[in-house]
């Protein structure tokens, strides 16, 4: 049967036999016992690491390259890495520093994918959580709405979100959160569906728990595995999508950049310029990679039925 | 719930799909072998031809890549050779009167539409009345201006019966002017122009497009068209010149990504390439020098400023400061290295007899600009402590960011911040003509060679009239070369209009375009040319490798 | 079930008649229309030309048009391809679309699932490490940069297999842009297998199945895979949609004539009745897969009811 609440682990517990109801278990809390269990898992514990290398690098690095993000270099337009020009990764076609952009441009792609992800966790979560639950009308009609705004045209979605907020990153934020919390309900309402029926739904029913918390507290806990991983999905999917629209004209503007774009642009010179595509792919695969390890840790850590 | 385990039911429901779909990929492999196969003796012609035609209605085509096509099924009254000179077509000889006013075109003996139906003058007079018809929208509705009351038929005022063209007999066709013209038969010679199978138009009606109805005039006609997958030409046996023309089949491909045509040619998948990504040039100058060329074509890129009220730029010193500092030279030869020709002048030099009008600071060093452009800058109330701030606006395209980047940073130096911004094409014109932007990017190519055609987009009462240029000097000067017959008096009237431009700053000419095409070696009969017209008639392919 | 999925067939019709709604008022409040380009049209011919399209009239008269229009199963004639209407632009491009993604999703299917359920089985030894990286190159490197790569290598390079090009669906010309397409997807599908695996082989009834003393095969096809596969499910309804019509990388780096392009290029080009057609088609799409997803639930876990 699935808990939602450890059992008191180690000494302290006063035996029932003493007559006395048992002191309250000085065992660990959910999130300490994740957050040990965690740091087990070296594969996740390096991942960390390396991701927080790279949100420092790009958080302070700008600062630290003697490069501008939108200075023109009219001396070395599109050369290789070269220590002497002092391009450590060299120069994009406009001959601007390749690593300070790709710093300033994880800047970008890292906080799109942040409040993105959260946006589509938040809504996605709870939505698709409510929806399975309840079911029958509610629950169609929910995922009717869903299926609408699958069909809606994207791309006309985003302009008209510009036309009404002007050019604003939180408006590619917006966009991109309101396509991704979708896949996310769809995946939340399945996996609620098959728990609604488990015993343990039952038992919380038995005891007169409340709907909100049984959901909440019991129906969301349980359907996290699929969701993290998910999540870690989505980024990726998150950070392509800006790309897209900024490419469109429709996301950010120069001399502002992101991995997506950098990986856009570089991708053309693949044959002839080629760091100018591996060294924002390295970050992004560097990021990626990391993501997906330390949710896999996370899945593992927070998965009640392998305590 | 049936029996049948989910297991099974899915397996047999992939299964469907699986059996649906692969009928479709075998079946197609065994014809595709047959197609594929360029055959020895078979003279098959492949293009890349960058982008799927709206049209295969001549008078509804406006891009290369679509008059391409058309002027391999229709011919016109007067053709192009393979060096992209003015030759007979469907019209054997013509001659004017001695005013310049009546034109009177004769046909070729025993033409034929490629059903065998009679080609007479009669349908070059419907062609005529047709593209003129306000329904058709033509585009280029303005060049035909000079053919008497063309400008009424075509707003609507009179009937399309009522235009200046008429056909006395079967094999004559006569063309009232209301004033001598330089370019009638320029424009005659375009593609939308041709004659049209009146029988088949009238009888399909929005449908006379398609393989099954389409009858041409020209060198082939049409076999296959699926949408964005290939366009079949196979040759016409009633052409007037058909034992001239060599090849069996020409398959127009249109791959929009400059590199996918690129890689295609590279695997020889296709003979011709039209367009080249700008980050492999050097890289075929290296490789396939013997495939590569590079040509000026009829085409400027340019900036245009608002020079309405309120406008940021409407200051002249700001503007001519901007031109000043623009190193045209670094964005053709760094930025952009595909051989475009810097330009210190608007209408391109590939015009060939149009005298040019020049920028007089060309000559100058960069010291001397950049210090007269502090100065105007000053003058004007900016400079590096009391920035200018500017939005620059382009259409979203790869080449036209990389330009606007390397604008902005060399104008820094003038205390001028410049704020980018980039939309769909569509969007960027219309809030070009509306007057809603500071400086904005602009393309032209010319659909004939005059100069006329680049310079009226700038008077004042043209819809396109970006930088909202009202100048009475300027439009008086347009105005007659419009009417002017004599080539050397409308020629200088054109330079002086030019000339106009460029000291006031009305734009910031960047280059006069080239364009890059792949042609195999192989083949014979393509020329270079600056209206970048290659009639499939004239090419051969070598096939004895 | 057969009740349930009538009723859900009835409804897709309203639904439907909201998207397209929404859709078309949508679209038209983007700035720019079908006829704007560099060079403008006189202002009395552009006004015919409107009037033709019947675009001068009141939106919501365009609107009743256009459903009267598509009862009758008339899309209209597209805006930018004026030679063709726009169910003939969706009814050709269709199939190539259709192809393509059907073997990319096969490939996917028959690759990632059994990725994933190795990777659950092993879990956290190198062998789930290293099939885990394998299937995390697929997302970590995006398809428009996988698919020029192959085309280079492999159509340019080596001259293995065609550039580009369709040829009527050749498999030498589908493989490639297979290849391309399905790597994003074997990632995601091995990823979530993986997860949803190893959530189901830690629950009761698998500690059941194995006392009864089934071998662990059995234990993991027949019991295991069955509710394993429900996140993919989920996952897959929309992804399938979204791969079948098209990837608009793929195919024009391809040169495959499906409908990806028209997704993107209608709404650039501000074509209206091709937009609204692809909208209509898409989501009619959407509404179809959901509802199988959804009857596939149920027979993935038989728990799972619709009452209502």
């Amino acid at each position: 049967m699935s808990q939602t609440t450890p059992a008191p682990h180690g000494t302290g517990g006063a035996s029932a036999f003493d007559g006395q109801p048992p002191a309250a278990p000085a065992g660990d809390s959910l999130t300490r016992d994740a957050w040990r269990r965690l740091k087990q898992n070296r594969a996740a514990m390096c991942s960390l690491v390396v991701m927080a290398v790279i949100v420092l690098a790009c958080l302070i690095g700008p600062w630290l390259t003697p490069f501008e993000l939108d200075e023109v270099d009219w001396n070395a337009i599109g050369t290789g890495p070269d220590l002497a020009s002092g391009h450590v990764f060299g120069t994009d076609v406009n001959g601007r520093d390749l690593l300070t952009r790709t710093l300033h441009g994880g800047q970008i792609s890292l906080s799109v994918a942040l409040v993105a992800t959260f946006v589509s966790l938040v809504i996605g979560v709870l939505y698709g959580a409510v929806s399975g639950y309840f079911g029958g009308r509610t629950d169609n009609l929910m995922m009717r709405f869903v299926d609408i705004m699958y069909s809606l045209p994207f791309m006309f979605l985003v302009i008209l979100l510009m036309v009404v907020f002007g050019r604003n990153i939180f408006l590619i934020y917006a966009a991109i959160g309101a396509v991704e919390w979708l896949d996310m309900s769809r995946i939340v309402r399945g996996q609620v569906l098959a728990l609604k029926k488990r015993e343990f739904v039952e038992a919380a029913h038995a005891l007169g728990v409340r709907d909100l918390q049984v959901v909440t507290r019991h129906l969301i806990p349980n359907a996290l595995g699929p969701v993290i991983v998910y999540v870690t999905l989505t980024v990726p999917k998150v950070i392509l999508l800006e790309s897209f629209l900024s490419f469109l004209g429709l996301g950010v503007q120069e001399p502002l950049t992101s991995w997506g774009v950098l990986i856009s642009e570089g991708k053309d010179m693949m044959e002839t310029a080629p760091w100018m595509l591996l060294v924002p792919s390295a970050f992004l695969a560097a990021t990626l990679f990391c993501l997906n390890f330390l949710g896999d840790g996370l899945r593992d850590a927070l998965d009640p039925k392998t305590r | 719930m049936s029996p049948t385990s989910p297991m099974q039911c899915a397996a047999s429901l992939s299964a469907g799909l699986l059996l649906s779909v692969l009928p479709l990929s075998l079946g197609a492999s065994g014809s595709a072998m047959a197609a594929e196969s360029t055959s020895q003796s078979e003279q098959i012609l492949r293009i890349a031809n960058g982008a799927e035609p709206g049209s295969l209605d001549p008078q509804q085509t406006n891009g290369t890549w679509e008059t391409r096509i058309t002027r391999d099924l229709f011919e016109p009254l007067i053709a192009y050779s393979a060096d992209g000179k003015l030759i007979p077509g469907l019209a054997e000889r013509w001659e004017s009167s001695a005013d310049g006013v009546s034109w009177t075109f004769h046909l070729r003996e025993g033409l034929e539409w490629s059903d065998g139906t009679p080609l007479t003058a009669e349908d070059a007079v419907f062609a005529l009345r047709r593209l003129l018809t306000p329904a058709t929208a033509a585009h280029n509705a303005t060049l035909y201006y000079p053919i008497v009351n063309t400008r009424a038929v075509n707003t609507g005022a009179l009937a399309p019966e009522q235009l200046g063209v008429a056909a006395p007999d079967a094999q004559t066709l006569t063309i009232t002017l209301s004033h001598p013209s330089a370019t009638l038969e320029q424009t005659l010679a375009m593609s939308e122009a041709a004659p049209l199978p009146r029988h088949v138009i009238t009888a399909n009606g929005a449908d006379w497009t398609r393989p099954a109805n389409m009858v041409t005039s020209g060198a082939f006609v049409l076999n296959e068209w699926t949408p964005q997958s290939h366009i079949t030409l196979t040759p016409n046996a009633r052409y007037h010149a058909a034992d001239t023309v060599a090849l069996d089949e020409v398959v127009y491909l249109p791959i929009e990504e400059s590199h996918a045509a690129l890689n295609r040619f590279r695997a020889s998948e296709v003979e011709i390439a039209y367009g080249v990504p700008a980050s492999h040039y050097t890289w075929i100058q290296d490789n396939l020098a013997a495939a590569l060329h590079t040509y000026p074509i009829l085409g400027e890129y340019f900036y245009v400023f608002n020079l309405r009220e309120g406008s940021p730029v409407a200051d002249q010193r700001i503007r001519r400061a901007l031109n000043l500092a623009t190193r045209r030279e670094v964005i053709t030869e760094r930025i952009l290295g595909m051989g475009q020709i810097p330009s210190w002048h608007f209408v391109p030099r590939a015009l060939g007899e149009h005298q040019g009008a020049r920028f007089d600071f060309a000559d100058w060093s960069m010291d001397r600009r950049m210090a007269k452009a502090r100065e105007l800058m000053a003058d004007a109330g900016y400079g590096p402590e009391t920035p200018l701030e500017l939005t620059l606006r382009y259409n979203t395209l790869e080449d036209h960011k990389k330009i606007a980047v390397a604008l902005g940073a060399m104008w820094k130096p003038l205390g001028v911040k410049v704020t980018l911004t980039n939309t769909e094409a569509a969007v960027h014109y219309r809030d070009l003509a509306l007057g809603d932007f500071e400086v904005g990017r602009y393309g032209m190519i010319a659909t004939i060679a005059d100069a006329y055609d680049f310079l009226n987009a700038f008077s004042s009462d043209n819809t396109s009239n970006a930088p909202g240029l009202s100048s009475p000097t300027y439009d008086a000067l347009i105005e007659a070369a419009a009417r002017e017959g004599d080539v050397g008096t409308r020629q200088r009237q054109l330079h002086d209009a030019e000339q106009y431009l460029l000291d006031n700053d009305v734009v910031l000419p960047l280059y006069d375009y080239v364009t890059s095409s792949l042609v195999d070696p192989a083949i014979s009969g393509w020329a270079p040319n600056a209206l970048d017209v290659h009639p499939s008639r004239y090419l051969q392919l070598d096939t004895s490798h | 079930m057969l009740s349930y999925t009538l009723k859900r067939l009835l409804q897709a019709i309203p639904t439907l008649l909201v998207v397209i709604t929404l859709s078309f008022f949508l679209m038209r409040v983007a700035p720019g229309g079908p006829f704007d380009g560099e060079r403008r049209l006189p202002p009395e011919i552009e006004q015919n030309l409107r009037a033709a399209y019947h675009l001068d009239e009141p939106l919501p008269m365009q609107y009743l048009r256009y459903l009267g229009d598509l009862v009758q199963g008339d899309l209209g004639p597209s805006f930018k391809y004026k030679d063709f209407d726009v169910s003939e632009l969706i009814s050709q491009g269709f199939p190539a679309s259709l192809e393509l993604g059907m073997w990319a999703i096969l490939a996917a299917l028959l690759i990632g699932v059994p990725l994933g359920v190795i990777a659950a089985i092993r879990r956290n030894s190198t062998a789930d490490y290293v099939v885990m990286s394998t299937a995390l190159a697929g997302i970590a490197v995006p398809n428009f940069v996988i698919a020029p790569l192959l085309a280079l290598v492999f159509g340019v390079l080596l001259g293995w297999l065609p550039a580009g090009g369709w040829n009527g669906g050749a498999w030498q010309n589908l493989l490639l842009p297979v290849v391309a397409l399905s790597i994003q997807q074997i990632a995601y599908i091995a990823r979530m297998m993986r997860a949803s695996m190893i959530e189901v082989l830690g629950s009761h009834y698998i500690r059941t199945a194995r006392a009864k003393g089934l071998s662990e095969w059995k234990v993991i096809l027949r019991h295991a895979l069955r509710p394993a596969m429900l996140p993919v499910v989920s996952y897959l309804g929309p992804a399938i949609a979204g791969i079948i019509t098209g990837s608009v990388v793929i195919e024009q780096i391809f040169g495959i004539p499906g409908i990806g392009r028209y997704f993107v290029q209608g709404a650039l080009n501000r074509d209206y009745t091709l937009v609204m057609g692809t909208v209509v088609f898409y989501g009619a799409l959407i509404l179809l897969l959901n509802l199988i997803v959804d009857l596939l639930y149920s027979m993935l876990d038989p728990q799972i009811r619709y009452d209502d």
